[in-house]
């Protein structure tokens, strides 16, 4: 690239960056505009309610330390059950995936905001009221249908807090949708102009593949709890077959989402694993345009496999036979992405730090959980293990293996980028150690208990399983202690952490040619593209005969 | 050597101009805003009309046996009215195409007038209905859909009113700054096939 010294003699550069003002910590709770403040916002909510959904779950594992309902009422367990699934899902993974893509997004491509500043500031504010909608249902019976909210009974099962769930559940997709429609214009419209499709990093092809899907499958479900709200107080029967309607039709419409919605969860953590393996690898991403079109293709399929969900609902075998082929299919894009990573990682410089370490948790447990995903799209087996704890087991270990542990990669990963700041390692390996022992000691054994017939969301169960059942408790118990050193780690590196320059790991991609955190407006001037964002460790000797990547990458470096 | 020099001082041209259009001239993205939110509605109503058709089929008998039949006279208007407000709602642009501002207020009056006309038919074919929304299932979702359809109505009337209001401020809207008229004008022409999809769902194919 001929441009590279270019932005040195550039006289655009004066005059412009006194413009800037301070960041201020204010900021962080008004309505601002700014991407990286929305980023940072949806990033702190989402783990506020990760630790509110987490300790619902240690109440959870504490009753199931014993077969008798002994520590909680079983109809509070009901709620307690309800609501965790219900902020896990939609106040900490799918914010969480939204801070990343506004953080990171317009830095990526070189942009000053996203497209819509002011409609994704309204999305990141219709969060918080979400939330303390649904936490208010505390106060007055929480719903207790399961975060599924299946009918009939979701509508026999407390009128109030059931109708709070549809309401905040409706406030937190229109969130969603809006944040998709940012994110899809920002990508298409907003690239710096030598920055064609295939030279955008990993993260904005995954965010593309989660946005169509946001904007595809939340609508379904908003009108199906539209209904179901109908159902609730006006007294109608779509959903209820007292009154000649159908549960079924729930089902679809509301798997036509929530199957989608698995995809929404992961897909931007795959976008992360793929930027932060080859940066501690030091090596180019394996199969740049095979992990990038693999993401479309699952949104693809993922559109067209949502009665694997059903088939106990009495789904007719043709159409069992053709959700069971396509769900299995998905396993192949879904390969050949585990693949990609693993020969990005096979025979790297690895440096094993936070970040790498969370990312390579991330594909071991992720691929049990994609494991067993195949073994479940089996109709006969799905039968023998439905609404049973395999299939908790299962769905912690792509949600809990994949999503978060792909989150907390992105967390040491960018964390110098977003504060300025240098995390500690020691404590961010132990963070790392604790949460994977706990975590495995937590979900492995579910499967086995799955497989004996243990039911799932029930607070009382057969003596047989205490044994296992107490593994799981003492596990979910270490997962507890293992957010400590996270926290601690977190408030002490924002406070007394090491200042962080431009680009502690010499990395490519754009967001690190600018400072930490990057000033308002992102860039001093428009950032060049001078490479690849994965080219690591292939151009050694030089770019254009003159100067060698270290070179360079230090000069951008040393400018902080 | 030469001809690298030349190609440089022309790549450097060329970004000096990038960085000019990137600050000063901040490009527009609304309408294709537009566009991804239209596309996102559009599946709400493509929900409520798949449920609809899961229901015609898997019914033995659809509507429920009982229920009256759909006066179809008042609908076929509207369905007229609506229709034609859309090539109404088109002279408006067009005149402002031409910097004819009271031409697009003229011509966006009357659209406006033609879709609180058809609220007016659909109300009162809500009140003179022979069944109520908890009737039967048929009629529970054609309370539904139809309702659902004509809170959009109200949201594109509301659209062209407040186009309107702005519209008394000179210079606000202009053959080269028009970006709220274009976008109520897609917003009511998608209103206005979603009803076609729904006439002949709900009313027709009975």
């Amino acid at each position: 690239m001929t441009t590279s010294t270019e932005p040195k003699t550039n006289p655009i550069q004066d005059g412009h960056s006194s413009e800037h003002r301070e960041r201020k910590w204010q900021d962080y709770f008004t309505f601002s505009t700014d991407h990286k403040v929305i980023g940072i916002q949806y990033l702190v909510t989402a783990f506020f309610f990760y630790f509110v959904g987490g300790a619902l779950a240690e109440v959870m594992r504490t009753e199931l330390a014993t077969p008798d309902p002994d520590f909680v009422q079983p109809e509070f367990y009901n709620q307690l059950m309800t609501m965790h699934g219900t902020i896990m899902l939609f106040l900490w993974i799918i914010p969480a995936g939204a801070a990343f893509a506004n953080y990171l997004i317009p830095l990526m491509i070189g942009a000053e905001d996203m497209a819509f500043p002011r409609l994704n500031a309204v999305a990141f504010w219709m969060i918080p009221p979400g939330g303390i909608l649904l936490l208010s249902s505390f106060f007055n019976g929480a719903p207790q249908a399961g975060w599924t909210s299946y009918p009939p009974l979701s509508i026999v099962s407390g009128k109030s807090g059931e109708e709070i769930w549809i309401l905040s559940i409706l406030l937190l997709g229109t969130s969603s949708i809006l944040g998709a429609m940012n994110f899809v214009t920002t990508i298409f419209k907003m690239r710096i102009p030598d920055m064609d499709i295939h030279s955008m990093p990993l993260f904005c092809w995954s965010m593309l593949a989660t946005s169509a899907l946001i904007l595809l499958g939340t609508p379904v479900l908003a009108a199906a709890l539209i209904l179901l709200s109908f159902d609730l107080i006006a007294g109608t029967s779509f959903f209820n077959p007292a009154g000649g309607g159908d549960p079924i039709v729930y089902q679809h419409m509301f798997w036509f989402y929530s199957h989608p919605a698995v995809y929404i969860m992961i897909l931007p953590f795959f976008g992360v694993i793929s930027e932060v393996l080859p940066v501690h690898a030091r090596k180019p991403i394996f199969g740049y345009r095979a992990i990038a079109y693999s993401s479309l293709a699952i949104s693809f399929l993922g559109l067209i496999v949502w009665a694997h969900h059903m088939f106990t609902s009495g789904t007719p075998g043709w159409l069992r036979m053709f959700f069971m082929a396509t769900t299995m299919i998905i396993a192949v894009p879904t390969g050949i992405k585990v693949f990609s990573w693993c020969a990005t990682l096979w025979g790297g410089k690895l440096n094993l730090n936070s970040a790498l370490l969370f990312g390579i948790g991330f594909l071991s447990s992720f691929l049990i959980g994609g494991l067993s995903g195949v073994m479940l799209a089996a109709v006969p087996f799905d039968i023998h293990v439905h609404d049973t704890y395999f299939i908790v087991g299962h769905f912690h270990y792509v949600l809990f293996g994949g999503s978060v542990f792909g989150l907390f990669a992105g967390v040491y990963h960018w964390f110098p980028k977003m504060s300025g700041k240098m995390v500690n390692e020691t404590l961010g390996r132990l963070h790392f150690i604790l949460t994977f022992i706990g975590f495995n000691l937590t979900f492995l054994p579910m499967h086995q208990l799955g497989l004996q017939g243990m039911n799932r969301r029930i607070a009382l169960y057969d003596p047989q399983f205490q044994t296992i059942n107490m593994i799981c408790t003492i596990g979910s118990y270490i997962l507890a202690v293992s957010t400590f050193p996270f926290i601690i780690n977190i408030v002490w590196s924002v406070f007394k952490g090491k200042k962080a320059p431009r680009n502690p790991w010499s990395a490519l991609t754009l967001e690190w040619q600018t400072a930490s955190p990057p000033i308002i407006e992102n860039f001093e001037e428009e950032p060049v593209l001078w490479a690849g964002p994965y080219e690591y460790g292939i151009d050694t000797e030089s770019i254009d005969g003159n100067e060698s990547v270290e070179e360079m990458l230090a000069e951008v470096g040393a400018e902080s | 050597m030469q001809s690298s020099t030349l190609d440089e001082s022309k790549v450097a041209l060329n970004y000096h101009q990038a960085i000019e259009t990137a600050h000063h001239g901040h490009p527009d993205h609304r309408m294709f805003g537009v566009f991804l939110f239209l596309i996102s509605d559009s599946m709400t109503f493509l929900g409520f009309f798949a449920a609809f058709l899961i229901y015609r089929s898997i019914m033995p008998a659809w509507p429920p046996e009982g229920t009256p039949e759909l006066e179809l006279l008042v609908p076929i208007i509207n369905t007229a009215i609506l229709v034609s407000s859309s090539f109404v709602m088109h002279k408006g642009q067009a005149a402002l195409k031409k910097d004819d501002v009271s031409g697009l207020q003229f011509w966006f009056g009357l659209t406006a007038l033609m879709g609180i006309a058809f609220l007016l038919g659909q109300g009162y074919e809500y009140f003179h209905a022979e069944f109520g929304l908890t009737t039967n299932l048929f009629t529970s979702c054609f309370f539904a859909v139809t309702g659902f359809h004509g809170l959009h109505v109200t949201v594109g009337v509301l659209l062209i009113l407040s186009v309107l209001w702005r519209s008394r401020q000179e210079g606000k809207y202009s053959s080269t700054s028009h970006f709220g008229v274009e976008a109520a004008e897609i917003y009511w022409h998608f209103v206005d096939v979603i009803w076609l999809v729904l006439f002949v769902l709900v009313y027709l194919i009975n």
